[in-house]
């Protein structure tokens, strides 16, 4: 990257619409060098166009970004050569082979022949994927061709990764895998920027968080900031057998200084300013029919200040994403 | 050098994945094959009328082998997200292109010679102007390729680029001259014939093989040409509209 200033992006009133909507409505933010950057919001919050916008496949309304201090609107194809990018949908070539579509995608960055097979090569090792050089990409697995597609965003060696939902529809243990992979980037200089709509793989990974909501940024701060509007919030959850929403009304009458919530599965989440006194509680739901089988103390989470700042429930924003599709998770 | 190596790249994977399988192989062996005999059967007469299909036969395999392969190249790999990487990658969107047309020229151009290939163990072609044909085939395959292209890039699925191929295809083969002289077309029909790109490169083919263009070959190449060019340009100018919004 050349060393025009602290950030790998600035993002300067970015705007676009699409016919009466407003899919993204004057955006401000940079991303330092090295930094983990995420970028969260719901579906159709803008994160999509903002990516694309960002990296060249959409056109700004208005706006300007900057590429490690180069103009994307003057020199695209020279910000184009910073970044790497892997879309949120594995898009590599099924009839290809792994070594041949990470080469094939070196190519495209104008590698050497020898270069980019070597690097392909090492990209194969360290994604633990050495095993299925030779095999096509269309008999890999979900998470192999999660792996191969971030992969292949590596190729050319990117001082910047783009890297949207690199989680979403595998499963959990290849979803560690490449939460490892991308910690490991990131301690060596990487600057990454990720959208993900699992918070808590957001609060785990990033450095610094955008929240952003119908097109516009509510909130850009560090995790710890972020996590700063939770101190002195208490929150247990209750597991019970039967009746969590009447449970939950009969708590709410007896404690009304406790916040509490049926949620999912027979879940009542109980939130308070002050230290939750568990038994009573517990008296009280058993008094009342339900059974509880589990009581835990939850530490305020990410998930919690996302809902605070954006009003929108977290867990729905997920099973939208997902769409019913299994795996994932952090 | 560098985009020129992805150039390089891009035609060879669209070379070995699309057009080197054996089912485009054997339809571009096949199809211009089917359209000889089909000709030759219908035209009732000897060898000797071979010369006389022989020119509309390889401007219909270069039209149907270029057109049919860009939906599939082109419309397949937009519609699977896997063109997005080719958009996103640092290389002029004009040399992307015709990186992404190369593989259905050449597909063209082989498709051509096909019926050239069986026409010469049958008679004799020494009387071929082969100095017109080759650069003709050239730029017919290049026309329809560019063709196809817009027509790719004009719609979202391969069977709406199929459809849509067709609308065009079907017309040209009866329109541009081909085995029917635009002379005896109905007049109303005569200027539509002359707006279609296939007219001049079938009138080159007739030139070229039979002696019997009806314009200037230097008029067939500058038509030709304006059509590549201005198909090529409305192509690239649909891409920028549609896929970089």
């Amino acid at each position: 990257m050349t060393e025009s200033g602290p950030f790998a992006i600035e993002v300067r009133g970015l705007a676009k619409r699409f016919g009466d909507v407003r899919a993204v409505d004057g955006v401000d933010f940079a991303v330092r060098r090295g930094e983990l950057f995420g970028f969260l919001g719901p579906n159709g919050a803008g994160k999509t166009t903002t990516i694309n916008m960002l990296t060249g496949l959409a056109r700004p309304d208005a706006g300007t970004i900057r590429i490690a201090g180069l103009d994307c609107s003057k020199n695209p194809k020279a910000a184009q050569h910073l970044m790497g990018i892997v879309p949120d949908e594995s898009n590599l070539y099924p009839e290809l082979t792994g070594l041949q579509n990470l080469a094939f995608c070196g190519a495209l960055y104008g590698m050497a022949k020898p270069d980019r097979e070597r690097r392909a090569r090492e990209l194969l090792e360290t994604f633990g994927l050495s095993q299925a050089t030779h095999r096509r990409f269309a008999g890999y697995s979900k998470g192999m061709k999660r792996k191969l597609t971030i992969a292949a965003g590596l190729i050319h060696g990117p001082p910047l990764l783009f890297l949207d939902e690199p989680t979403t529809g595998i499963d959990v243990a290849s979803a560690r895998q490449i939460r490892q992979l991308i910690r490991d980037l990131n301690r060596s200089g990487t600057t990454i920027f990720l959208t993900t709509h699992y918070i808590e793989e957001a609060e785990r990974l990033c450095d610094r968080i955008a929240f952003i909501v119908e097109g516009k940024i509510v909130r850009i701060d560090t995790v710890e900031e972020l996590m700063r509007r939770t101190d002195g919030r208490h929150v247990v959850q209750f597991a019970v057998s039967n009746g969590a929403g009447q449970a939950c009304e009969a708590m709410v009458a007896e404690f009304p200084n406790l916040h509490c919530q049926a949620i999912a599965d027979g879940q009542i989440r109980v939130e308070s300013s002050e230290p939750v006194c568990v038994g009573p509680l517990v008296r009280l739901l058993e008094d009342r029919g339900a059974e509880v089988s589990e009581a835990r103390k939850l530490r305020p989470s990410l998930e919690d200040v996302f809902v605070e700042i954006t009003g929108i429930e977290a867990g729905a924003m997920k099973q939208e994403k997902e769409g019913g599709r299994k795996g994932g998770g952090v | 050098m560098k985009a020129w190596i992805a150039f390089w790249n891009i035609l060879r994977k669209d070379m070995a994945t699309y057009y080197l399988k054996p089912p485009n192989l054997s339809w571009g062996i096949i199809f211009p094959l089917a359209w000889t005999a089909m000709f030759f059967i219908k035209s009732g007469s000897g060898l000797e009328s071979i010369t006389t299909v022989l020119p509309g036969v390889m401007a219909v395999s270069v039209l149907f082998g270029t057109t049919s392969m860009l939906a599939v190249t082109v419309t397949f790999e937009k519609r699977g997200r896997s063109f997005d990487r080719l958009l996103l990658a640092p290389i002029p969107l004009e040399l992307l292109m015709l990186a992404k047309t190369g593989g259905a020229i050449l597909f063209g151009i082989a498709n051509a010679f096909v019926p050239v290939l069986m026409a010469a163990f049958l008679v004799d072609l020494s009387g071929v102007a082969w100095a017109t044909l080759v650069p003709a085939v050239v730029l017919i395959a290049i026309s329809s390729t560019f063709l196809g292209l817009m027509i790719a890039v004009s719609v979202s699925e391969v069977f709406e680029a199929q459809t849509f191929s067709n609308f065009f295809r079907f017309p040209m083969v009866f329109l541009c001259g081909l085995f029917f002289p635009i002379e005896k077309l109905p007049s109303l029909f005569r200027p539509v014939s002359y707006a279609l790109p296939l007219t001049y490169g079938a009138d080159l083919l007739q030139g070229s093989i039979r002696a019997a263009g009806c314009l200037p070959a230097w008029l067939d190449f500058l038509a030709l040409g304006a059509f590549c060019l201005g198909l090529f340009l409305v192509s690239l100018r649909r891409i920028r509209t549609k896929w970089i919004v």
